[in-house]
């Protein structure tokens, strides 16, 4: 790989992502996705799965190949490489399986081992997206419409907890903007709600009261049209898994995970800020923002460094959380002249 | 009736028997064992290191809890044989609470002593945890007969009373940790049992200064 060597950093040249040098992958785990590039390849020609080939063909047509090894268990979601400036982390992955056992989704339990546990009782078909609020054409979108909308693209993305946790998520998905584009907002349209399922028939976790239900997220119009703002339908090139937001979610890289909402059932458009589900809860631990920032402390957890999971053993020290979580070229200037001690 | 006036007497020699404390003392271990077993053996899920942290001071909180059952259990159930197993439990208590907090320093902070201060002055609950521990420190080097001739034993008897400060302390440090996220119901559980324990003793002694006094 042609990397530029400056004295303390590793520019990726043409995508405006800078690291510090011990972040960037090691050589060797590169080549080894670049094996397990050949592996799919081999599976494909061995005529073993269709989708695969499917998958393969798709990405040998945009000369941009899907690294990463799908584990088999869910339909595959044939994607493409992002070549969105920042969207291709080179950071070692975190296993499919930690990824898809240890996270937070209330709706399912507030263990991080619930979701995994109960989500099977989530029906993510049929489904029903509805686009509202300040928007000159209202939608109403089934997911086979949502699944077409936009080309799918794979993108790597660090993801941070408030909690002081992260992992390397290989995500599929296409920009947010293509779907509130869509809807084409009015010009009075300022801010963007999520609104999260709650139907406790699918959902054990909602009948205990220890969020206000349904889960509402929200962010910036110019947030929510960053070109790294994704709308995620899959992972590790599969669907997404039921406990991991099933079937649509939003991912936001530079913002705590839970800004993320998962299985997504309304977006509306708006000209005030609601009141994300987080901050009603607890106006002093939580901002409307939740910007990954190593400088501004939550009360309970130092911010300052994070364990990554599936990296290294028990005694591995906690990595050093970098500002906008390394996103920083590509999203610093969104909130130039802003305090963020202020508006954390 | 009588099946249950035979067994605690029966209970109660056992409690006598000499191999009584060593078996004790065995299974306060088990957690312990278990743990760094699964630790060693990558058993601890996706986030190791933070769920050690966790079980540990769960554990702590546990024995301290079973510490306090020891006087209500012994007076209700007729076993004067328990009261020399109490020092045990209470001095399992301190050590998972003294692993806890080592785990934390070493693990989860790296022994950056710098960070570990300002961790503990700036987090409210990570300093209630701190103060319960370093109340627990005077009572676990206590729990030993030479110790208790040295003071006297009113004396002693007055200074473990802090151990109900201790069991406050480290059900609010719980409650602090779980309320970041609205998970209340364990603590809850805890709660409710602790109620129970000093509540018993409030109404046996007739009110909360009468618990404190030591006759």
């Amino acid at each position: 790989m042609a990397f530029i060597r400056t004295s303390r950093q590793i520019l990726h040249p043409g995508s405006g992502f800078t690291l510090p040098e011990r972040e960037v992958t090691p050589q060797a785990v590169y080549e080894d996705r670049r094996t397990l590039l050949k592996g799919l390849g081999l599976a494909a020609a061995a005529g073993t799965t269709t989708l695969l080939a499917q998958a393969e063909a798709l990405a040998q047509q945009s000369g941009q190949a899907t690294l990463v090894q799908r584990p088999g268990k869910l339909a595959a979601l044939p994607a493409t490489r992002s070549t969105t400036p920042g969207a291709y982390a080179m950071d070692k992955l975190t296993p499919y399986s930690d990824v898809t056992t240890y996270n937070n989704f209330y709706e399912f339990g507030t263990d991080k081992s619930d979701p995994a546990e109960n989500a099977h009782t989530l029906k993510p078909r049929p489904w029903t997206l509805v686009i509202d609020g300040e928007v000159g054409k209202p939608q109403r979108l089934s997911l086979d419409d949502l699944l077409k909308l936009a080309p799918m693209e794979e993108r790597i993305y660090r993801m941070r907890c408030v909690e002081g946790w992260s992992m390397v998520i290989p995500w599929v998905g296409y920009p947010l903007a293509s779907l509130i584009k869509k809807a084409e907002p009015t010009g009075k349209a300022k801010y963007v709600e999520f609104v999260s399922l709650a139907d406790p028939k699918q959902m054990p976790g909602v009948r205990s009261s220890v969020l206000d239900w349904p889960y509402v997220e929200g962010l910036r119009l110019d947030e929510a049209l960053h070109p790294l703002t994704l709308m995620a339908f899959g992972l590790y090139g599969e669907v997404l898994p039921n406990q991991n937001g099933a079937p649509l979610r939003l991912v936001v890289p530079w913002k705590y995970g839970f800004k993320s909402a998962k299985s997504i059932v309304r977006i509306r458009l708006l000209e005030k800020p609601n009141t994300p589900s987080w901050v009603k809860a607890g106006p002093q631990e939580y901002g409307y923002f939740s910007n990954v920032n190593p400088k501004v402390d939550h009360p309970r957890w130092s911010q300052a460094t994070e364990r990554r999971i599936g990296d290294g053993g028990f005694f591995t020290p906690k990595k050093p959380t970098l500002m906008f979580n390394g996103y920083e070229a590509q999203v610093g200037q969104l909130y130039a002249g802003m305090d963020l001690r202020k508006f954390f | 009736m009588t099946a249950v006036s035979v067994r605690p007497s029966l209970l109660n020699a056992w409690l006598m028997k000499p191999w009584a404390k060593p078996l004790l003392w065995l299974l306060c271990a088990v957690p312990l064992v278990a743990l760094c077993a699964a630790a060693a053996t990558d058993q601890l899920g996706a986030n190791p290191v933070d769920k050690f942290i966790k079980e540990m001071g769960e554990w702590s909180l546990r024995f301290l809890w079973l510490t306090l059952l020891v006087t209500p259990l012994r007076d209700i159930a007729g076993l004067p044989g328990l009261l020399k197993h109490r020092r045990a439990l209470g001095v399992t208590a301190f050590a998972y609470a003294l692993v806890h907090f080592l785990a934390y320093a070493w693990l989860d902070q790296g022994w950056r002593l710098d960070d570990i201060v300002a961790d503990v002055i700036k987090r409210n609950f990570i300093l209630v945890g701190f103060v319960a521990l370093l109340l627990m420190l005077p009572l676990a080097l206590t729990s030993f007969n030479a110790a208790i001739r040295a003071i006297g034993g009113r004396r002693w008897q007055v200074l473990h009373k802090l151990v109900y400060a201790v069991a406050l302390l480290g059900l609010l440090h719980f409650y602090m940790k779980k309320a970041a996220k609205n998970d209340l119901a364990e603590v809850g559980v805890y709660a409710a049992i602790l109620a129970v324990l000093l509540g018993w003793r409030v109404v046996r002694k007739g009110g909360v200064l009468a618990m404190l006094r030591v006759r």
